[in-house]
């Protein structure tokens, strides 16, 4: 246990998240306890409009949270500072790029901000950790192209590299596996493992690929309409929380493949 | 091997091209000064003496104030493109130069109004100069406390949007109740014009264009993140409301004094971004910034020279001449490229 609290990278703590207008709050789920350790993929899951999007938008700090604390590296999120929180935490949202017009290399540089002088100059140490961001995700021969140019999968390895660049304790990813077929899905899923391994950060994204990420994960946090677990996937499957996971009409859980069912 | 591209080639033979531009804007007009004469007049004696003044005080202001507002419109322009996310943005989006012309409409239109301080036939350049920065200073500070208050940035553009919309409707009623004479003088102010600035007034204006020309080369690198999205921009360590501040103010100062000086020079601030993508087939604004930079310069130099239709007395107005020249250039690379750069 010791050996644990020492890793933790990010924590929530009677987290609530929502929407507050200067009458009205709206809490979308609360109560929310969880700690990630270094070196994890973690994946958020549950059903549409849980508040998968809230969560992550309330952890990368894009909106408030109602109540409750979330720790960073042991530091609260609330007195992190802008540039501070860039050196600490990258993101890959599902909103389209403002520009296409850039070429991969140019965008995946643009992770290097945090670190960059007052125009932007590269370093050779930018440099280096720029190409070696583009070989972790194997997209060396694409590093010319205009990202207008490329399909969506390729285009989700870019956004992830340019993430990796960024240098960052953990990478926050929001359904980095929509608009992308089979295979690319299980690639993409696949990657991030990896790059936990290699590169010993933290990896938490949100999925509907509840299957892929019962294989494939160290931690998931499930949420559910009165409450939110988070544990290792076969202690989940134990405990029978993916069966209360969707109404039961249309698919159910099977607790011995892991996957779900279409009810017949 | 990685290193990114120069560009120097691209970059030397503009800047060579703006030079040439200058010295034939120069030469060129209702009397035609040989380039030799022009040289020997700017780089030391000339015999003739008649030719002397007329570049000292005619045809050198009004190329220097060529080059000063087409690079000025040009980047403004980029400013707001990138800021808004919007191809259609350009330097007057933020209602800059509908506050201007209130200003300047008031002054003349309203004298026939106002009766008064207001009632002389026929105002001053001066007092026009001064209506229009304190209209477009005005519009400056609402957009300003606006975009304080309010977080996403598509809502100040409607809002200046709606700026424009309410000087204009002023406008037209100050106009209902004007004479012809006066609402042919608003009329000519609109049109634009590079000339009749003197060197003092150059001055002011080159002082103040400056510095909008420094805070828009500050706000480079986050203007190159913003090229991402308000959020990842923000995930990379950007002060996204200071940011936005200084873009903004930088627009205003130079779109602000431009409109001033020379009147309300449509298309360029548009036009000029979309020229230099379409070439330099890049976003990156350390690369984008200088070009538009030396693009403006010249395609109003060009404008200036074919507009004052060189051996004949007449000069057309300016405003016509950007959109006359400028309008087909763009639409040609449209069309040849088939493909929308932003």
């Amino acid at each position: 246990m010791g050996e644990q609290t020492t890793n933790i990278i990010l924590k929530a703590n009677q987290l609530s998240i929502g929407y507050k207008t200067k009458k009205v709050e709206s809490i979308i789920a609360s109560n929310i306890n969880f700690e990630l350790h270094k070196g994890q993929l973690i994946g958020l899951v549950g059903a549409n409009g849980i508040g998968k999007s809230t969560l992550l938008r309330t952890l990368i700090k894009v909106q408030p949270a109602l109540s409750g604390a979330i720790t960073l590296n042991g530091n609260d999120l609330k007195s992190t500072g802008t540039l501070d929180l860039a050196k600490q935490l990258s993101i890959v949202l599902t909103e389209p790029l403002s520009s296409k017009n850039l070429s991969v290399y140019e965008l995946v540089a643009l992770g290097r901000h945090p670190y960059t002088n007052w125009i932007g100059n590269l370093t050779e140490n930018d440099v280096s950790i720029i190409n070696n961001a583009l070989e972790l995700v194997n997209i060396i021969g694409l590093k010319d192209k205009k990202c207008f140019e490329l399909s969506d999968g390729q285009l989700q390895k870019v956004m992830i590299a340019r993430a990796l660049a960024q240098d960052t304790d953990i990478i926050v990813l929001d359904e980095p596996t929509t608009h992308l077929d089979m295979y690319h899905k299980a690639y993409i899923l696949k990657l991030l493992q990896k790059l936990t391994k290699d590169t010993g950060k933290t990896i938490l994204f949100s999925s509907h690929e509840i299957d892929l990420a019962i294989q494939l994960c160290d931690t998931m946090i499930v949420m559910q309409n009165n409450d939110v677990v988070c544990d290792q996937p076969r202690h989940l499957i134990s405990k029978g929380i993916f069966e209360s996971l969707f109404p039961k009409d249309l698919i159910s859980f099977d607790n011995n493949s892991g996957s779900f069912r279409v009810t017949k | 091997m990685n290193k990114q591209k120069t560009y120097r080639p691209q970059f030397l033979l503009l800047i060579a091209v703006v030079i040439i531009c200058f010295f034939v804007n120069i030469s060129l007009g209702s009397v035609n000064i040989p380039i030799k004469s022009v040289f020997e007049s700017l780089f030391g004696a000339i015999e003739n003496s008649t030719w002397e003044v007329i570049i000292n005080r005619v045809r050198l202001p009004k190329a220097l104030t060529a080059i000063l507002v087409g690079s000025g419109l040009g980047i403004s322009g980029l400013l707001m493109q990138t800021l808004f996310r919007n191809p259609l943005a350009g330097p007057f989006v933020l209602g800059i130069s509908s506050g201007a012309s209130l200003g300047v409409a008031i002054v003349i239109l309203g004298s026939g109004l106002f009766g008064g301080f207001f009632a002389t036939a026929l105002v001053s350049k001066w007092s026009i100069i001064i209506a229009a920065s304190l209209g477009s200073f005005l519009v400056l500070l609402a957009v300003l406390a606006v975009s304080n208050k309010v977080r996403d940035t598509m809502a100040i553009l409607i809002i200046g949007l709606m700026f424009g919309s309410i000087t204009a409707a002023v406008v037209s009623v100050l106009s209902y109740f004007s004479s012809a004479e006066q609402l042919q003088q608003y009329i000519f102010w609109g049109f634009g014009s590079l000339g009749n600035l003197s060197w003092d007034e150059l001055l002011i204006f080159f002082g103040i264009y400056l510095v909008g020309i420094v805070l828009s080369i500050a706000s480079i690198k986050g203007l190159n993140s913003l090229l991402l999205g308000d959020n990842y921009a923000k995930s990379l360590g950007l002060n996204l409301k200071q940011s936005r501040l200084i873009i903004i103010l930088a627009t205003s100062l130079i779109a602000g004094t431009i409109t001033a000086f020379a009147g309300p020079i449509a298309f360029i601030g548009l036009a000029i971004p979309h020229l230099t993508r379409q070439i330099f087939k890049t976003s990156n604004h350390k690369i984008l910034m200088p070009a538009v930079f030396l693009f403006g310069a010249i395609v109003m130099l060009i404008c200036d020279s074919i507009a004052q239709i060189p051996g004949s007395d007449y000069t057309l107005p300016i405003n016509a001449i950007t959109a006359l020249v400028g309008a087909p250039v763009v639409i040609w690379l449209l069309v040849r490229q088939r493909q929308m750069m932003f």
